[in-house]
């Protein structure tokens, strides 16, 4: 960026693709559903229109599968998550819950059609029967702890895998946003759990990364950006234990960053922002100005007799 | 320049420079609007004379070279560069010196640089600059944050002196970043930026630094408090809603 100021005030004009970039990065870099705000003020600053879509026809979709934004399908039978996980083609993502491939327009944020996914897109029985006993609980604990959240497993590895002896692996996406910009106040939670299954060991590895944000900008602009990875493991049973045991430890993961997250708040006040700045000096009074004359008087003696020393 | 801001107020306030100088290559027309709107995080230069940091802003810059505080003298050097008038600059040298203190308390540690120039009306003009580096590696006493950042600009215009008093306006603005880190509950990050103002007409028996003083410490502690309360506050509001703990969760349940 700072080499694109400088050809700004050396010779005359941005380039296209400059401009393009500068367009991209405002885009990606807009908070939790905020990209729609920033595309129009972006449309007014830029006065291109070519580079304006061109930049979002590049920014959107990475955007809202790093979002992970959730969309209705045009029936209203289901939602699905946005996410590289659930892409099987360009602007075509599975709900595996409902076996359907939905088309989506990534500017306008919406699912245009649906479709049946085919049956390579799908998993097999065997795996499948992993993946559904998963996402029923999954689903449960979403319901009860989020009450805006979705979620959707899906097999990223190993899903034709027909009988045990073979290594499989899922990711669990559970998505929560709550966006009130009336209230100038978005926010949105995001997990997403690998969970892989070894045959070998009869383990199954689960790896989390949770990724929090927060955005108040009313008369102002302050953002909390919060993430935490952990780990954990749990044996391979049948289908239903290992999903309720996986399930378990993600509730349990998650619910203990949250009281983690609470505890940084509550610090905050006396310990970390003090490090900032204290609510009141030292000398736990206001600062003395009437007397200011005298009080750097003091310290210039102060410091001669430092200096002494 | 109503779209360009609209950006400031989403994009994140760690991205703020880059940001702007984003802003500043696709509206080049705009750039002395961009530049007094828009807050940028202050910069600090070692005066070589006395070997004390001073910060850096537009107020003490000429071309490319900056006036120290402490030796008013232009670094890198500049044969015909602006100062304020000597009684200005005696107000000037006394602030500085006052500042510093009163950064020490309310900061313990950080750097304080106030500079002084004459406007058009007969009156003049202050801007309190404050920068602390609050991190462990910083001046964090109580070694908390893993990387922590609070600057805090203080523009006061003060009007000519009319029977003793004087009016006085003053712009605040915080810019803040603090980012706790550690294995059990991973980053956690709260950064911001706010602007207030604040108004006065006062007698100018005790001195103009006594009066400028007075309303930047209230007009700073507000902002303090309101970051801490409000906005952290609605931030933590947002997380909670996203996800109730347990027992709100709980006495949920029953009507669900």
């Amino acid at each position: 960026m700072a080499d694109d100021e400088e050809v700004s005030s050396e010779t005359e004009q941005l380039n296209d693709k400059q401009k393009l970039e500068i367009a991209k990065w405002f885009l990606l870099n807009s908070p939790a559903g905020e990209i729609q705000y920033v595309f129009k003020d972006l449309r007014t600053i830029l006065k291109d229109d070519n580079v304006h879509n061109l930049a979002a026809l590049e920014a959107f979709p990475q955007y809202n599968k790093s979002h992970m934004i959730c969309l209705e399908l045009p029936d209203r039978s289901s939602d699905v998550i946005i996410t590289s996980f659930s892409e099987v083609a360009e602007n075509e993502y599975l709900d595996p819950r409902t076996a359907q491939v939905a088309i989506v327009d990534h500017i306008k944020q919406a699912c245009t059609e649906a479709r049946p996914a085919s049956d390579e897109e799908l998993p097999s029985s065997y795996i499948e029967e992993f993946r559904c006993a998963l996402d029923a609980d999954i689903m449960k604990y979403v319901s009860e702890a989020y009450p805006k959240g979705v979620c959707a497993v899906y097999c990223v590895k190993g899903k034709d895998v027909e009988e045990p002896g073979s290594d499989f692996e899922f990711v669990v996406v559970i998505s929560a946003s709550r966006l009130s910009p009336q209230n100038f106040c978005n926010g949105s939670w995001r997990s997403i759990w690998n969970i892989e299954f070894n045959d070998e060991d009869q383990m199954v590895e689960i790896k989390g990364k949770l990724q929090v944000g927060a955005h108040y900008f009313e008369e102002g602009n302050v953002q909390l950006d919060a993430n935490h990875e952990c780990r954990d493991s749990t044996l391979l049973q049948n289908p239903e234990d290992s999903a309720l045991a996986i399930t378990n430890i993600i509730r349990q993961q998650e619910t203990e960053y949250l009281a983690s997250l609470e505890a940084s708040y509550l610090k905050l006040p006396d310990t970390t922002f003090k490090d900032l700045r204290r609510k009141l000096p030292v000398t736990r009074t206001l600062f003395p100005w009437h007397s200011t004359m005298q009080f750097s008087l003091t310290r210039d003696i102060a410091k001669e007799l430092t200096i002494r020393k | 320049m109503e779209a360009a801001m609209g950006l400031m107020r989403r994009i994140h306030p760690k991205h703020t420079e880059t940001a702007l100088s984003a802003l500043l290559s696709l509206m080049p027309e705009q750039s002395s609007d961009l530049l007094s709107q828009v807050d940028q995080p202050l910069q600090v230069l070692c005066d070589e004379e006395s070997g004390k940091e001073f910060i850096l802003c537009e107020y003490n810059r000429d071309a490319d070279s900056y006036r120290s505080p402490w030796t008013n003298k232009y670094q890198p050097p500049l044969e015909d560069g602006l100062y304020p008038s000597s009684e200005l600059r005696n107000l000037e040298i006394e602030a500085n010196d006052v500042f510093a203190v009163y950064c020490d308390q309310y900061y313990e540690g950080g750097s304080s640089s106030v500079y002084m120039w004459e406007d058009d009306n007969e009156g003049f003009v202050a801007c309190f600059l404050i920068k602390k580096d609050g991190s462990r590696s910083g001046h964090g006493r109580r070694g908390y944050l893993h990387e922590g950042q609070w600057d805090a600009i203080h523009v006061i215009e003060v009007g000519p002196e009319d029977e003793g008093f004087a009016r006085y306006c003053l712009t605040s603005t915080v810019m803040l970043s603090l980012t706790t880190n550690n294995d059990s509950s991973g980053t956690f990050s709260l950064s911001g930026s706010i602007r207030r103002q604040m108004s006065m007409q006062l007698s100018i028996a005790e001195g103009h630094l006594c009066n400028m003083g007075r309303m930047i410490e209230e007009l700073e502690g507000k902002l303090r408090n309101s970051l801490d309360q409000v906005y952290f506050g609605k931030t933590r509001e947002m997380v909670c809603t996203l996800r109730p703990p347990a027992e709100l969760a709980a006495m949920r349940l029953p009507d669900s």
